[in-house]
């Protein structure tokens, strides 16, 4: 298993001018790596659907590398989406998943079937063309930008150690973050979007 | 034969109000009523139509395309809207842009009772999510869809349009 934010670093080597979206507890950690906080957006607010946005987006803005890093929890709730993705192929979309095993968010209780599932399997059975999957950082490391030069929609399972949330959401102390207007407002002013 | 004619609402009609207000995609799920839009859709280049896999995925899919500059259009039947919820709370009416969503209204009839609980429901849900909607039951009411799209972009919201010709017409 490997930690959420050396995935994070080793993608940030060869990001390029991609634009980042996440989902997940994993995923709120992006912003203390990201280099070009004006191409990250936030687009979560439904359970599981950030995957849908993400591939809306990278429908909308074909000529840019849309690069999503969802959660398996999420997924799960919304797994129909991977075929809808595998429909239209989009070619800059990227598809991350860190696989916790868990509910980080509610105290790390499993996912269904929780080490059994080979999402990469699946993704590749659905359709999408160029599927991975990573256990280790190393080899994660060594394929990284290759996998950032392959035609989408590409589909990479990494399996992460997850850090769980278990105080009462009150007393959590969450990370500033910029909320998702403002991400959206950003990324269109920083692509000339009116 | 005429006033049967009249109260048919064609395809085309919808198409046609899609092309005036610049929708350039149509998130759908295909059913049997609206097939002979779908093929129609599929003939336009000016228009992508992107299935998806269940209703839940629209609003996430149209806010991505709404964020990139396009002009998304949810075409999906009253029941699948209903299993939309939280995508339709946190996606479209949380998000601050316009969509216009056009919802099959299954089971709807002007004549008799109406037993199909996805009817009895359907206005009640868009009232209990504050969604205003127009109703489009034949051709004379397609200019509702502009209507609809142009308070969708007045007030940065989803607007409804429910389609009540379920059962006559629309499949041609």
């Amino acid at each position: 298993m490997i930690h959420a934010d050396d995935v994070f670093r080793a993608f940030e080597e060869h990001r390029g001018k991609a634009i980042v979206t996440t989902s997940g507890v994993a995923g709120r950690k992006w912003p203390q790596t990201s280099n070009n906080p004006e191409r990250d957006v936030s687009l979560g607010s439904a359970m599981g659907q950030t995957t849908s946005a993400a591939f809306g987006l990278a429908l909308g803005l074909p000529d840019e590398k849309i690069v999503l890093f969802d959660s398996e929890g999420a997924l799960l709730m919304n797994l129909g989406v991977l075929a809808s993705i595998a429909g239209k192929q989009p070619k800059n979309f990227v598809h991350f998943l860190l696989d916790n095993e868990v509910y980080a968010t509610t105290g790390g209780q499993p996912v269904p079937n929780n080490t059994n599932i080979d999402y990469a399997g699946m993704a590749k059975a659905i359709g999408y063309p160029t599927t991975h999957h990573f256990d280790n950082l190393e080899d994660l490391v060594n394929d990284m930008e290759a996998i950032m030069n392959e035609e989408g929609p590409v589909f990479i399972s990494i399996k992460i150690i997850p850090e769980i949330e278990n105080a009462p959401m009150a007393l959590r102390t969450n990370t500033p973050s910029r909320p998702r207007p403002q991400t959206i407002k950003e990324l269109r002013a920083e692509l000339g979007i009116s | 034969m005429v006033e049967q004619q009249a109260a048919i609402l064609r395809p085309e009609t919808l198409l046609d109000e899609f092309k005036k207000n610049n929708v350039t995609h149509v998130i759908t799920i295909p059913d049997s009523e609206t097939n002979y839009l779908y093929e129609l859709m599929l003939k336009q280049d000016w228009l992508d139509v992107v299935p998806i896999s269940r209703e839940g995925e629209a609003s996430a899919t149209a806010l991505g395309l709404a964020v990139a500059g396009k002009v998304p259009v949810v075409l999906i039947q009253n029941t699948g809207m209903m299993e939309s919820g939280d995508s339709i709370r946190g996606m479209a009416l949380d998000a601050g842009f316009p969509m216009v969503f056009v919802v099959g209204y299954r089971g709807w009839t002007r004549r008799g009772v109406i037993r199909d609980s996805a009817a009895k429901y359907t206005e009640p849900f868009l009232n209990a999510f504050g969604l205003d909607y127009y109703f489009v039951e034949n051709n004379s009411d397609g200019d509702r869809i502009t209507t609809a799209f142009e308070q969708a972009i007045s007030t940065n919201r989803p607007v409804v349009v429910l389609i009540g010709d379920e059962y006559h017409g629309f499949n041609r």
